[in-house]
Protein backbone atom coordinates (compact mmCIF):
# COMPACT_ATOMS: atom_id res chain seq x y z
CA UNK A 1 0.00 0.00 0.00
CA UNK A 2 1.77 3.59 -1.16
CA UNK A 3 1.89 5.94 1.55
CA UNK A 4 -0.19 9.40 1.25
CA UNK A 5 3.02 11.05 0.30
CA UNK A 6 4.06 8.72 -2.41
CA UNK A 7 0.57 8.66 -4.22
CA UNK A 8 0.41 12.80 -3.74
CA UNK A 9 4.07 13.05 -5.44
CA UNK A 10 2.81 10.60 -8.15
CA UNK A 11 -0.05 12.71 -8.91
CA UNK A 12 2.04 15.67 -8.97
CA UNK A 13 4.48 14.42 -11.46
CA UNK A 14 1.15 13.34 -13.58
CA UNK A 15 -0.18 16.74 -13.72
CA UNK A 16 3.45 18.51 -14.30
CA UNK A 17 3.43 15.54 -17.40
CA UNK A 18 -0.03 16.40 -18.63
CA UNK A 19 1.43 20.06 -19.10
CA UNK A 20 3.75 19.51 -21.38
CA UNK A 21 1.69 16.93 -23.69
CA UNK A 22 -0.70 19.68 -23.83
CA UNK A 23 1.65 22.29 -24.40
CA UNK A 24 2.84 20.23 -27.00
CA UNK A 25 -0.19 19.53 -28.88
CA UNK A 26 -0.64 22.86 -28.87
CA UNK A 27 2.56 23.58 -30.53
CA UNK A 28 1.85 20.93 -32.95
CA UNK A 29 -1.71 22.79 -33.49
CA UNK A 30 -0.05 25.72 -34.52
CA UNK A 31 2.59 24.41 -37.08
CA UNK A 32 0.10 21.93 -38.75
CA UNK A 33 -1.58 25.20 -39.54
CA UNK A 34 1.77 26.78 -41.18
CA UNK A 35 2.13 23.54 -43.10
CA UNK A 36 -1.22 23.16 -44.39
CA UNK A 37 -1.04 26.53 -45.83
CA UNK A 38 1.87 25.71 -47.24
CA UNK A 39 1.11 22.37 -48.51
CA UNK A 40 -2.62 25.23 -50.03
CA UNK A 41 -0.12 27.46 -50.91
CA UNK A 42 1.88 24.81 -53.51
CA UNK A 43 -1.27 23.06 -54.84
CA UNK A 44 -1.90 25.42 -57.59
CA UNK A 45 1.44 25.38 -58.59
CA UNK A 46 1.96 21.52 -58.54
CA UNK A 47 -1.93 21.11 -60.21
CA UNK A 48 -0.73 23.51 -63.53
CA UNK A 49 2.78 22.26 -63.69
CA UNK A 50 1.29 18.65 -63.96
CA UNK A 51 -1.07 19.68 -66.20
CA UNK A 52 1.65 20.99 -68.57
CA UNK A 53 3.96 17.82 -68.51
CA UNK A 54 1.32 15.68 -69.27
CA UNK A 55 0.44 17.50 -72.38
CA UNK A 56 3.51 17.79 -73.28
CA UNK A 57 4.68 14.66 -72.51
CA UNK A 58 1.98 13.38 -75.30
CA UNK A 59 3.72 15.68 -77.92
CA UNK A 60 7.51 14.85 -76.91
CA UNK A 61 9.57 12.01 -77.72
CA UNK A 62 10.76 9.20 -75.57
CA UNK A 63 14.29 9.73 -75.64
CA UNK A 64 13.93 13.92 -75.11
CA UNK A 65 15.31 13.22 -71.89
CA UNK A 66 18.00 11.06 -70.41
CA UNK A 67 15.81 11.19 -67.58
CA UNK A 68 13.29 9.11 -68.97
CA UNK A 69 15.12 6.27 -70.02
CA UNK A 70 15.40 3.03 -67.64
CA UNK A 71 18.35 1.55 -67.26
CA UNK A 72 18.86 -1.76 -68.39
CA UNK A 73 20.79 -3.22 -65.34
CA UNK A 74 19.65 -1.88 -62.39
CA UNK A 75 22.64 -2.53 -59.40
CA UNK A 76 22.76 0.78 -57.38
CA UNK A 77 19.51 2.26 -56.27
CA UNK A 78 19.20 5.06 -54.05
CA UNK A 79 16.24 6.25 -51.68
CA UNK A 80 15.51 9.88 -50.24
CA UNK A 81 13.93 8.58 -46.88
CA UNK A 82 12.08 11.49 -45.25
CA UNK A 83 11.11 11.04 -41.48
CA UNK A 84 11.26 13.68 -38.58
CA UNK A 85 13.89 15.34 -37.02
CA UNK A 86 12.08 14.64 -33.31
CA UNK A 87 10.60 12.35 -31.74
CA UNK A 88 7.06 11.71 -29.19
CA UNK A 89 5.02 11.64 -32.31
CA UNK A 90 3.51 8.20 -32.02
CA UNK A 91 4.26 5.73 -34.73
CA UNK A 92 5.21 8.34 -37.39
CA UNK A 93 9.11 7.59 -37.90
CA UNK A 94 8.30 3.73 -36.93
CA UNK A 95 6.17 3.25 -39.89
CA UNK A 96 8.30 5.57 -41.98
CA UNK A 97 11.79 3.19 -41.02
CA UNK A 98 9.80 0.32 -41.57
CA UNK A 99 8.72 0.92 -44.98
CA UNK A 100 12.30 1.69 -45.55
CA UNK A 101 13.64 -1.86 -44.25
CA UNK A 102 11.48 -3.42 -46.06
CA UNK A 103 12.86 -2.16 -49.18
CA UNK A 104 16.02 -2.33 -47.94
CA UNK A 105 16.04 -6.12 -47.38
CA UNK A 106 14.00 -6.73 -50.80
CA UNK A 107 16.77 -4.55 -52.81
CA UNK A 108 19.64 -6.23 -51.20
CA UNK A 109 18.26 -9.61 -51.61
CA UNK A 110 18.77 -9.20 -55.11
CA UNK A 111 21.83 -7.96 -55.05
CA UNK A 112 21.56 -4.45 -55.24
CA UNK A 113 23.49 -1.86 -53.72
CA UNK A 114 21.00 0.74 -51.67
CA UNK A 115 22.18 3.89 -50.74
CA UNK A 116 20.43 7.47 -48.70
CA UNK A 117 19.91 10.75 -48.44
CA UNK A 118 17.96 11.15 -45.67
CA UNK A 119 15.80 13.99 -44.56
CA UNK A 120 15.08 14.26 -41.00
CA UNK A 121 17.13 13.26 -37.92
CA UNK A 122 15.19 9.93 -37.40
CA UNK A 123 15.82 8.22 -40.44
CA UNK A 124 20.02 9.19 -40.33
CA UNK A 125 20.00 7.68 -36.98
CA UNK A 126 18.31 4.55 -38.36
CA UNK A 127 20.44 4.61 -41.33
CA UNK A 128 23.51 4.85 -39.26
CA UNK A 129 22.58 1.76 -37.00
CA UNK A 130 21.49 -0.56 -39.82
CA UNK A 131 25.29 1.08 -41.50
CA UNK A 132 23.44 1.66 -44.84
CA UNK A 133 25.67 4.21 -46.98
CA UNK A 134 24.48 7.94 -46.64
CA UNK A 135 25.13 10.21 -49.56
CA UNK A 136 23.52 13.02 -48.05
CA UNK A 137 21.75 14.55 -45.17
CA UNK A 138 19.90 17.39 -44.39
CA UNK A 139 18.77 17.99 -40.58
CA UNK A 140 16.23 20.75 -39.70
CA UNK A 141 14.11 20.54 -42.39
CA UNK A 142 11.22 18.63 -42.35
CA UNK A 143 8.39 20.23 -39.39
CA UNK A 144 10.71 23.50 -39.99
CA UNK A 145 10.35 25.99 -42.56
CA UNK A 146 11.55 25.46 -45.42
CA UNK A 147 11.61 27.13 -49.40
CA UNK A 148 11.38 25.27 -52.59
CA UNK A 149 15.42 25.54 -53.08
CA UNK A 150 15.79 22.77 -50.08
CA UNK A 151 13.59 20.91 -52.97
CA UNK A 152 15.87 21.78 -55.85
CA UNK A 153 19.52 22.07 -54.60
CA UNK A 154 19.22 18.36 -53.35
CA UNK A 155 17.13 17.50 -56.75
CA UNK A 156 20.01 18.18 -58.24
CA UNK A 157 22.05 16.31 -56.61
CA UNK A 158 19.54 13.42 -57.05
CA UNK A 159 19.37 13.98 -60.85
CA UNK A 160 23.66 14.52 -61.14
CA UNK A 161 24.00 11.41 -58.98
CA UNK A 162 21.67 9.44 -61.55
CA UNK A 163 23.53 11.15 -65.09
CA UNK A 164 26.85 10.04 -63.70
CA UNK A 165 25.66 6.89 -62.91
CA UNK A 166 26.23 6.81 -59.00
CA UNK A 167 23.11 5.09 -59.03
CA UNK A 168 20.41 3.73 -62.00
CA UNK A 169 17.41 4.58 -60.00
CA UNK A 170 16.23 6.72 -57.10
CA UNK A 171 13.11 6.30 -54.76
CA UNK A 172 11.42 8.52 -52.44
CA UNK A 173 9.86 7.51 -49.30
CA UNK A 174 7.79 9.94 -47.26
CA UNK A 175 4.44 10.30 -45.36
CA UNK A 176 1.47 11.25 -46.94
CA UNK A 177 -1.14 13.35 -45.23
CA UNK A 178 -4.78 12.12 -46.00
CA UNK A 179 -6.33 13.42 -42.66
CA UNK A 180 -5.58 14.37 -38.94
CA UNK A 181 -5.58 10.92 -38.18
CA UNK A 182 -4.35 9.39 -41.41
CA UNK A 183 -1.30 9.77 -42.27
CA UNK A 184 0.58 6.78 -43.97
CA UNK A 185 4.27 5.99 -45.46
CA UNK A 186 4.32 5.61 -49.44
CA UNK A 187 7.22 4.81 -51.65
CA UNK A 188 7.63 6.34 -55.20
CA UNK A 189 10.44 5.95 -58.21
CA UNK A 190 11.21 9.58 -58.94
CA UNK A 191 14.32 8.74 -61.13
CA UNK A 192 14.08 7.43 -64.16
CA UNK A 193 10.63 9.29 -64.46
CA UNK A 194 8.01 6.66 -64.85
CA UNK A 195 6.30 7.26 -67.99
CA UNK A 196 3.52 10.36 -67.74
CA UNK A 197 0.28 9.22 -68.11
CA UNK A 198 -2.14 11.92 -68.73
CA UNK A 199 -4.17 12.23 -66.06
CA UNK A 200 -7.95 11.09 -66.17
CA UNK A 201 -9.23 14.81 -66.86
CA UNK A 202 -12.08 15.74 -64.38
CA UNK A 203 -12.67 18.69 -66.72
CA UNK A 204 -14.68 18.30 -70.19
CA UNK A 205 -12.61 17.43 -72.46
CA UNK A 206 -13.12 20.86 -74.68
CA UNK A 207 -9.78 22.27 -72.83
CA UNK A 208 -8.01 19.11 -74.34
CA UNK A 209 -7.39 20.25 -78.08
CA UNK A 210 -6.62 23.17 -76.93
CA UNK A 211 -3.28 22.25 -75.37
CA UNK A 212 -2.76 19.91 -78.08
CA UNK A 213 -1.90 22.69 -80.22
CA UNK A 214 -0.24 25.04 -78.58
CA UNK A 215 3.20 26.16 -80.06
CA UNK A 216 5.97 25.65 -77.83
CA UNK A 217 9.31 27.38 -77.65
CA UNK A 218 11.83 26.00 -77.75
CA UNK A 219 10.74 22.30 -79.46
CA UNK A 220 8.55 20.38 -76.73
CA UNK A 221 11.43 17.66 -76.53
CA UNK A 222 13.96 20.69 -75.25
CA UNK A 223 10.91 22.15 -73.13
CA UNK A 224 10.14 18.40 -71.60
CA UNK A 225 13.62 18.36 -70.99
CA UNK A 226 14.03 21.65 -69.09
CA UNK A 227 10.78 20.47 -67.27
CA UNK A 228 11.77 17.45 -66.18
CA UNK A 229 14.18 18.19 -63.30
CA UNK A 230 12.03 21.00 -62.14
CA UNK A 231 9.27 17.91 -62.27
CA UNK A 232 11.35 16.32 -59.52
CA UNK A 233 11.83 18.73 -57.45
CA UNK A 234 7.94 19.55 -57.61
CA UNK A 235 7.95 15.90 -56.33
CA UNK A 236 10.50 16.18 -53.95
CA UNK A 237 9.07 19.43 -52.18
CA UNK A 238 5.59 18.05 -52.16
CA UNK A 239 6.99 15.27 -49.98
CA UNK A 240 8.67 17.52 -47.58
CA UNK A 241 5.72 19.21 -47.25
CA UNK A 242 3.29 16.19 -47.05
CA UNK A 243 6.07 14.91 -44.76
CA UNK A 244 5.87 18.03 -42.41
CA UNK A 245 2.50 18.53 -42.46
CA UNK A 246 2.21 14.50 -41.42
CA UNK A 247 4.87 14.91 -38.77
CA UNK A 248 2.58 17.52 -37.01
CA UNK A 249 -0.41 15.79 -37.74
CA UNK A 250 0.81 12.43 -36.09
CA UNK A 251 2.40 14.46 -32.95
CA UNK A 252 -0.89 16.36 -32.08
CA UNK A 253 -2.27 12.77 -31.93
CA UNK A 254 -0.25 11.71 -30.01
CA UNK A 255 0.16 14.32 -27.13
CA UNK A 256 -3.71 14.54 -27.19
CA UNK A 257 -3.73 11.04 -26.25
CA UNK A 258 -1.01 11.06 -23.93
CA UNK A 259 -2.84 14.27 -22.11
CA UNK A 260 -5.74 12.04 -21.99
CA UNK A 261 -3.92 9.34 -20.63
CA UNK A 262 -2.33 12.14 -18.00
CA UNK A 263 -6.35 12.37 -17.14
CA UNK A 264 -6.84 9.02 -16.65
CA UNK A 265 -3.79 8.29 -14.14
CA UNK A 266 -4.68 11.20 -12.24
CA UNK A 267 -8.42 10.18 -11.73
CA UNK A 268 -7.37 6.57 -10.71
CA UNK A 269 -4.56 7.87 -8.49
CA UNK A 270 -7.17 10.79 -6.86
CA UNK A 271 -9.05 7.73 -5.54
CA UNK A 272 -6.44 5.79 -4.89
CA UNK A 273 -5.25 8.88 -2.90
CA UNK A 274 -9.04 8.99 -1.20
CA UNK A 275 -8.62 5.53 -0.25
CA UNK A 276 -5.20 5.93 1.81
CA UNK A 277 -6.38 8.60 3.67
CA UNK A 278 -9.80 7.29 4.67
CA UNK A 279 -7.99 4.18 5.50
CA UNK A 280 -5.52 6.18 7.54
CA UNK A 281 -8.36 8.24 9.39
CA UNK A 282 -10.20 5.11 9.84
CA UNK A 283 -7.25 3.63 11.82
CA UNK A 284 -6.53 6.62 13.79
CA UNK A 285 -10.44 6.40 14.90
CA UNK A 286 -10.20 2.81 15.91
CA UNK A 287 -6.99 3.91 17.94
CA UNK A 288 -8.78 6.35 19.79
CA UNK A 289 -12.09 4.10 20.31
CA UNK A 290 -9.78 1.72 21.53
CA UNK A 291 -8.00 4.20 23.61
CA UNK A 292 -11.06 5.61 25.34
CA UNK A 293 -12.60 1.76 25.66
CA UNK A 294 -9.82 0.60 27.85
CA UNK A 295 -9.66 4.18 30.35
CA UNK A 296 -13.44 3.56 31.02
CA UNK A 297 -11.94 -0.52 31.64
CA UNK B 1 -8.36 47.54 -78.47
CA UNK B 2 -8.50 44.22 -76.98
CA UNK B 3 -10.40 42.95 -74.41
CA UNK B 4 -8.39 41.69 -70.71
CA UNK B 5 -6.32 39.00 -70.47
CA UNK B 6 -6.03 37.31 -66.76
CA UNK B 7 -2.03 36.94 -65.60
CA UNK B 8 -1.28 34.38 -63.05
CA UNK B 9 1.73 34.65 -61.65
CA UNK B 10 2.13 31.50 -59.20
CA UNK B 11 5.83 29.93 -56.96
CA UNK B 12 5.69 27.10 -55.01
CA UNK B 13 4.93 29.62 -52.14
CA UNK B 14 1.93 30.47 -53.41
CA UNK B 15 0.55 32.78 -55.97
CA UNK B 16 2.32 36.06 -56.26
CA UNK B 17 -0.06 37.80 -58.63
CA UNK B 18 -3.83 36.65 -60.50
CA UNK B 19 -5.42 40.39 -62.23
CA UNK B 20 -6.36 41.21 -65.57
CA UNK B 21 -4.70 43.30 -67.33
CA UNK B 22 -4.29 44.91 -70.85
CA UNK B 23 -0.74 43.25 -71.98
CA UNK B 24 1.28 41.00 -70.52
CA UNK B 25 5.45 40.85 -71.36
CA UNK B 26 7.26 38.45 -70.28
CA UNK B 27 11.29 37.45 -70.56
CA UNK B 28 10.96 33.95 -73.05
CA UNK B 29 14.41 32.16 -73.22
CA UNK B 30 14.17 32.60 -77.23
CA UNK B 31 13.65 36.22 -76.64
CA UNK B 32 10.97 38.57 -75.03
CA UNK B 33 7.51 38.58 -76.05
CA UNK B 34 4.14 39.91 -75.04
CA UNK B 35 0.69 38.64 -74.98
CA UNK B 36 -2.40 40.20 -75.29
CA UNK B 37 -5.96 38.75 -75.73
CA UNK B 38 -6.57 35.88 -78.19
CA UNK B 39 -3.22 34.66 -77.99
CA UNK B 40 -2.49 31.46 -79.73
CA UNK B 41 -1.57 28.70 -77.49
CA UNK B 42 1.67 28.55 -76.41
CA UNK B 43 4.27 27.21 -74.22
CA UNK B 44 7.48 28.35 -73.52
CA UNK B 45 10.46 28.60 -70.35
CA UNK B 46 11.35 31.82 -69.03
CA UNK B 47 14.94 32.87 -68.59
CA UNK B 48 15.27 35.00 -65.47
CA UNK B 49 13.50 38.73 -65.91
CA UNK B 50 10.96 40.99 -65.59
CA UNK B 51 6.94 39.60 -65.95
CA UNK B 52 5.64 43.75 -67.15
CA UNK B 53 1.88 44.17 -67.47
CA UNK B 54 -0.17 47.10 -66.97
CA UNK B 55 -1.63 47.74 -63.68
CA UNK B 56 -5.24 49.42 -63.15
CA UNK B 57 -4.24 53.08 -63.02
CA UNK B 58 -2.50 52.37 -66.65
CA UNK B 59 0.86 52.57 -64.61
CA UNK B 60 3.31 49.56 -65.42
CA UNK B 61 3.45 46.90 -62.79
CA UNK B 62 6.81 44.62 -62.75
CA UNK B 63 7.41 40.94 -60.92
CA UNK B 64 10.46 39.44 -60.98
CA UNK B 65 10.91 36.34 -61.94
CA UNK B 66 14.30 33.49 -61.83
CA UNK B 67 13.13 31.37 -64.36
CA UNK B 68 10.50 28.94 -65.30
CA UNK B 69 7.96 28.56 -67.32
CA UNK B 70 4.69 30.40 -68.88
CA UNK B 71 1.47 29.20 -70.26
CA UNK B 72 -0.43 31.61 -73.16
CA UNK B 73 -3.89 30.40 -73.69
CA UNK B 74 -6.44 32.65 -75.63
CA UNK B 75 -7.55 34.55 -72.25
CA UNK B 76 -5.19 33.68 -69.50
CA UNK B 77 -1.05 33.50 -68.94
CA UNK B 78 0.04 31.32 -66.51
CA UNK B 79 3.65 31.48 -65.09
CA UNK B 80 5.27 29.04 -63.42
CA UNK B 81 8.22 30.45 -61.56
CA UNK B 82 10.60 29.11 -58.98
CA UNK B 83 10.58 32.36 -57.16
CA UNK B 84 9.04 35.00 -57.88
CA UNK B 85 8.49 38.89 -56.50
CA UNK B 86 6.65 42.07 -57.15
CA UNK B 87 9.21 45.29 -56.98
CA UNK B 88 7.80 46.64 -53.88
CA UNK B 89 8.73 42.87 -52.15
CA UNK B 90 12.24 42.46 -53.52
CA UNK B 91 14.68 42.22 -50.14
CA UNK B 92 17.36 44.49 -50.73
CA UNK B 93 19.66 42.83 -47.94
CA UNK B 94 19.14 39.93 -48.79
CA UNK B 95 19.92 39.86 -52.87
CA UNK B 96 23.08 42.24 -51.67
CA UNK B 97 24.15 39.34 -49.91
CA UNK B 98 23.11 36.54 -52.44
CA UNK B 99 25.33 38.98 -55.15
CA UNK B 100 28.47 39.07 -52.16
CA UNK B 101 28.17 35.68 -51.82
CA UNK B 102 28.08 34.82 -55.35
CA UNK B 103 31.09 36.91 -56.01
CA UNK B 104 33.22 35.19 -53.68
CA UNK B 105 32.59 31.98 -55.31
CA UNK B 106 33.15 32.84 -58.21
CA UNK B 107 36.63 34.80 -57.47
CA UNK B 108 37.97 31.46 -55.81
CA UNK B 109 36.62 29.68 -58.92
CA UNK B 110 39.95 27.41 -59.35
CA UNK B 111 38.62 25.73 -56.34
CA UNK B 112 37.34 21.90 -57.58
CA UNK B 113 34.18 22.37 -55.30
CA UNK B 114 32.94 25.60 -56.73
CA UNK B 115 29.88 25.01 -58.58
CA UNK B 116 30.20 27.38 -61.46
CA UNK B 117 27.23 27.70 -63.22
CA UNK B 118 25.20 28.05 -60.16
CA UNK B 119 27.27 30.66 -58.70
CA UNK B 120 26.95 32.57 -61.96
CA UNK B 121 23.17 32.21 -61.83
CA UNK B 122 22.78 33.20 -58.66
CA UNK B 123 24.83 36.39 -59.22
CA UNK B 124 22.40 37.06 -62.16
CA UNK B 125 19.30 36.54 -60.49
CA UNK B 126 20.96 39.02 -57.20
CA UNK B 127 21.95 41.82 -59.78
CA UNK B 128 19.04 41.64 -61.94
CA UNK B 129 16.80 41.74 -58.67
CA UNK B 130 18.83 45.20 -57.15
CA UNK B 131 18.84 46.21 -61.02
CA UNK B 132 15.01 45.95 -60.93
CA UNK B 133 14.85 48.05 -57.86
CA UNK B 134 17.53 50.97 -59.14
CA UNK B 135 15.52 51.46 -62.47
CA UNK B 136 11.83 50.76 -61.32
CA UNK B 137 12.02 48.14 -64.53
Amino acid sequence: MATLKDVQTKIGAVKKTKQITKAMNMVAASKLRGAQANMDGFRPYAAKFNEVLGSLAEKAGEDASPLLRPREEVKKVHVVLCTSDRGLCGGFNASLILRAQLFLKEKLDQGIEVSFTNFGKKGRDWCRKTNAPIINQHLGIVGGVFGFNVASTSGRNLIDGFLDETYDEVYIINSEFVSMAKQFPVLKKIIPVPPIEHEETETPDETKPFLAEHLCEPSPDELLGDLLPRNIYVQLYSALLETSTSEHAARMTAMDNATKACDDMVENLTLAYNKARQAAITAELMDIVGGAEALKG
Amino acid sequence: MAGKIRLEVVTPEGGIVNVDTDIVMAPGSLGEFGVLQGHTPFLTTLKIGTIRYKGDGGSEECVFVSGGFAEALPDKVTVLAESAERTCDIDVGRAREALERAKKRLAGQGEPDTDFIRAKAAMDRAMYRLNLLETGR
